[in-house]
C-alpha cells in the first residue's frame, strides 16, 4: 500500500505503520462491528420505527405513518371523581349491603361531552369522602404490565441482592467443606430458566404440590393449601421467590469476589479495636462493597426488566392480568397477535425505562477513580 | 472472648453446619426432585408429593418414563440442534469477539474509540426488545448457499447461530482481559517484524487461558439454557428445533408429568455434569464479571 505514496511521504508512513493501522483495525474489528450493528442495532432503530406506524405481521393494507399515535394509545390515563348515585330527594342511594352506589364509568368515557376519555376503561379506583376517584386508562393491559413489571423489580433486587449478600457471608467462612456447600448453592444458576419455571410450576400446585405439602406438614395441618399461581394476589409474589432462587447463587459469586477485595488488615485493626459482628460489618465490609454493591444492583435490575421465560412457562400473564409484564406483552402483542406496531412502542418504552436505569448507574459511581 | 470454652466451640462449628446445610437443602430439593420424579410412574409419583417419598427413590422405579419421552419427542435430534447450535456460535464468538477486542486494545485506528463506545452501548438493549423487529428482518434476509441465493432465514440453524455471535459482554470481557497483558510483549513482536495477524495468533491468544474459559462459559451456558424465545418464533420445524422449545411435546391434552421430568432431567444433567467437572472455572468465571464491573 505504500506504492500509491509519493517517494518523499514513504519515510513518515513507515514510521508510524507500527502504531497507525487504520486498515488493520477495522479489517479485525469489522466482523463484530457489523454482526452488532446488523443484529442489534438496526433491529433497534427499526422498532423505533415501527412504534410510528400501525404494522401488522400479516396485513392486506399498506403500513401507514402515524406519528406519536401507538404510544397515546397506551399511555393515555385519566382520574375521574364519581359523585354517588342519588334520589330525587338527593339523599345517596344505598346498595342492599348499605354500600355508596356510583354511576358506571362508560357513563363518562361513552359520553360525547367528554371526548378525551373516550375507550378508556377502568384500571383501580379508591374512595375519597362520599366520592369515588377512578384511574382509567386507554390501555389497562398495558398499565398492569408496566406496574407489575415496576413491583417485580422493586421486590426482587432486595431480595436476591440481600440474599445473595447473606449467602455470600455465610459460605465466606474457613470451614471444612464449606466448597461442597458453595457448589450447591450455585446450582440453580446453570439450570434453565425454563426448566425451573416447570419444576417450580409442581412445587407451586394448588391441588398436591410440594410447597403446600411442606407448609402443612411444618405447620401440622394449620397451614391451608393455597394455589400459588393461580390467585391474582399470590402469583406474581410467587414468580418472585422462584427467580429470586434461581440467581441468587449468581450473585453470591459477585458479593464473594467484592469480599475477598478487602484487605484483611482491616479486619484485623477491626478485632484489635474490640468491633463488634455488626460494626466490622457496617464500617470494614460494607464500604468495601460499595462497587460490588451497585454491579449487583444494576445487573438485578436489568435482568428483572427482561422478565419473560418464567411468565411465558408459568402464567401467561395470569390470572386476571396480574402476571403481565412489559416484555410478556410486547412480545405477546408483537408476535401473538401480530401487532407489531404495539409491540415496538411497548419495548421502545422499556428501552427507555432501561436507559434511565443505566444513567443513575453512571451517576451513582461517577466519583469512582 | 477468653469465655468461648471448647463445648462452646463445638456448639457453634454444629450450629454453621446446620445452617449451612438447611441452606443446602433449600438449592437442592427442585432438582433432587427432578431426577427422582422421573423414575416413577405418574400416579406415584403425583402421590408421593405429599410426603418425604418425593425425594426418594422407593416404590416402582424404573427408567420406563426415558423410553416414552424418546417415543413421545425426537429427542436426540432436539439435543444435537442444541448442542450444534451452541458449539458453532461459541466458537465463532470468541475468535470474532477476541479478534475485535484485539483491535480496540492494542491497535490504533480511526473511529476506534467511537466504534468501542457504539458496541458497549449495546449492553443496555434487552434482546426481548428486539426479538420482533429483528424477526421482520432476518425473515427477508438473503443468504448465499450452495444452491444460489435464497431468501428468508426462518427455520434454519443460521437464523440461531448468526444473531448471537457478537454480544458487547464478551467482547467487553476481553477487552478488560487485554488491558492487563504486558504491552512490551506486543510491541517487542510487532518490532520484530511480526504481522498483527501473527501477534494475535502467537503472543496474545496463547496468553488468554483465563478468559477464553469465562467467555466459553457464560456464552455455552446462555446459548443452551437460554435459547427460549427466539427459537420459538423463527423456527417452526421440526429438524431445526432446540431442546428448550421441545419442550411443548409434554404439554398436549393431558401432561405426562413422569415423561416431561426425564425430559428435564436429560436436558439438565448435560449441564450440571459439566459443572460439577468445571466447578472452579464456572464460578471463577462468574466471579471475574464482577471484579472490574
Amino acid at each position: 500500500m505504500d506504492r500509491t505514496l509519493p517517494a518523499s511521504q514513504r519515510g513518515s508512513a513507515m514510521a508510524s505503520r507500527l502504531t497507525i493501522s487504520n486498515r488493520a483495525g477495522w479489517g479485525f474489528a469489522l466482523p463484530a462491528f457489523a454482526l452488532i450493528t446488523i443484529f442489534i442495532i438496526l433491529p433497534f432503530f427499526f422498532a423505533f420505527y415501527l412504534s410510528l406506524t400501525n404494522q401488522r405481521l400479516i396485513s392486506p393494507n399498506p403500513t401507514q405513518f402515524v406519528g406519536l399515535e401507538n404510544y397515546r394509545d397506551l399511555l393515555g390515563l385519566s382520574v375521574i371523581t364519581l359523585g354517588p348515585e342519588r334520589d330525587e330527594n338527593g339523599a345517596a342511594v344505598l346498595n342492599e349491603l348499605g354500600d355508596l352506589t356510583y354511576p358506571r364509568v362508560r357513563t363518562v368515557t361513552r359520553n360525547p361531552d367528554f371526548p378525551q376519555y373516550r375507550g378508556m376503561r377502568e384500571w383501580f379506583r379508591w374512595r375519597s369522602g362520599e366520592n369515588a376517584r377512578v384511574v382509567i386508562a386507554s390501555d389497562v393491559v398495558f398499565w398492569k404490565a408496566l406496574a407489575n413489571t415496576l413491583t417485580f423489580v422493586f421486590f426482587i433486587v432486595p431480595l436476591q441482592g440481600g440474599g445473595a449478600l447473606l449467602l455470600a457471608l455465610l459460605i465466606n467462612q474457613k470451614l471444612r467443606g464449606i466448597n461442597f456447600f458453595r457448589t450447591i448453592y450455585f446450582m440453580p444458576v446453570v439450570i434453565s430458566i425454563v426448566v425451573i419455571s416447570l419444576l417450580w410450576r409442581f412445587i407451586y400446585d394448588g391441588g398436591d404440590g410440594l410447597l403446600n405439602n411442606i407448609l402443612g406438614a411444618l405447620s401440622f395441618g394449620l397451614f391451608p393449601p393455597v394455589d400459588w399461581l393461580g390467585q391474582p394476589e399470590t402469583a406474581l409474589g410467587s414468580i418472585i421467590v422462584m427467580s429470586a432462587w434461581q440467581a441468587v447463587g449468581f450473585h453470591m459469586v459477585i458479593w464473594l469476589s467484592g469480599l475477598q477485595t478487602i484487605s484483611p488488615t482491616l479486619y484485623e485493626v477491626a478485632a484489635i479495636e474490640g468491633a463488634s459482628k455488626w460494626q466490622t460489618f457496617r464500617y470494614v465490609t460494607w464500604p468495601g462493597l460499595r462497587n460490588t454493591a451497585v454491579l449487583v444492583l444494576i445487573v438485578i435490575t436489568m435482568q428483572a426488566f427482561a422478565l419473560f421465560a418464567q411468565i411465558d412457562v408459568m402464567t401467561n400473564g395470569g390470572p386476571l392480568d396480574s402476571t403481565q409484564t412489559l416484555v410478556f406483552q410486547a412480545v405477546e402483542r408483537g408476535y401473538g397477535k401480530q401487532d407489531i406496531s404495539g409491540g415496538s412502542t411497548i419495548s421502545v418504552l422499556l428501552f427507555f425505562i432501561v436507559l434511565l436505569i443505566s444513567l443513575t448507574q453512571r451517576y451513582l459511581t461517577r466519583d469512582r477513580s | 472472648m477468653a469465655l468461648v470454652t471448647k463445648e462452646n466451640a463445638g456448639l457453634r462449628l454444629v450450629t454453621r453446619y446446620a445452617v449451612l446445610t438447611l441452606v443446602a437443602l433449600v438449592f437442592a430439593f427442585p432438582l433432587v426432585f427432578m431426577i427422582i420424579s422421573s423414575l416413577k410412574p405418574d400416579q406415584q409419583l403425583l402421590q408421593d408429593t405429599s410426603s418425604l417419598r418425593a425425594f426418594l427413590p422407593v416404590g416402582d422405579i424404573s427408567l420406563d418414563n426415558y423410553r416414552a419421552a424418546f417415543d413421545r419427542a425426537p429427542i436426540g435430534r432436539f439435543m444435537l440442534n442444541s448442542i450444534f447450535v451452541t458449539i458453532v456460535t461459541v466458537s465463532m464468538s470468541v475468535a470474532i469477539c477476541s479478534l475485535a477486542a484485539f483491535a480496540f486494545v492494542y491497535m490504533k485506528w480511526s473511529g476506534r474509540d467511537a466504534a468501542l463506545s457504539i458496541v458497549l452501548a449495546t449492553l443496555i438493549i434487552p434482546f426481548e426488545t428486539i426479538a420482533v423487529p429483528l424477526l421482520l428482518m432476518v425473515s427477508r434476509l438473503p443468504w448465499i448457499g450452495v444452491e444460489g441465493v435464497e431468501w428468508g432465514w426462518l427455520n434454519t440453524y443460521r437464523v440461531q447461530i448468526v444473531p448471537w455471535i457478537v454480544d458487547a459482554l464478551t467482547v467487553f470481557l476481553f477487552v478488560q482481559y487485554f488491558k492487563d497483558l504486558p504491552r512490551e510483549l506486543i510491541e517487542a513482536a510487532r518490532a520484530e517484524g511480526a504481522s498483527w495477524f501473527q501477534v494475535y495468533r502467537r503472543v496474545v491468544m496463547p496468553l488468554s487461558g483465563p478468559v477464553l474459559a469465562t467467555a466459553v462459559i457464560l456464552k455455552s451456558l446462555k446459548m443452551y439454557n437460554e435459547q427460549y424465545l427466539w427459537p420459538l418464533i423463527v423456527v417452526q420445524d421440526e429438524a431445526h428445533r432446540p431442546i428448550m422449545v421441545g419442550l411443548g411435546y409434554f404439554f398436549q391434552l393431558n401432561v405426562a408429568w413422569g415423561e416431561l421430568m426425564a425430559y428435564l432431567t436429560l436436558i439438565s444433567v448435560p449441564v450440571l455434569v459439566f459443572y460439577l467437572i468445571l466447578q472452579r472455572a464456572f464460578i471463577a468465571s462468574i466471579a471475574s464479571t464482577g471484579v472490574k464491573g
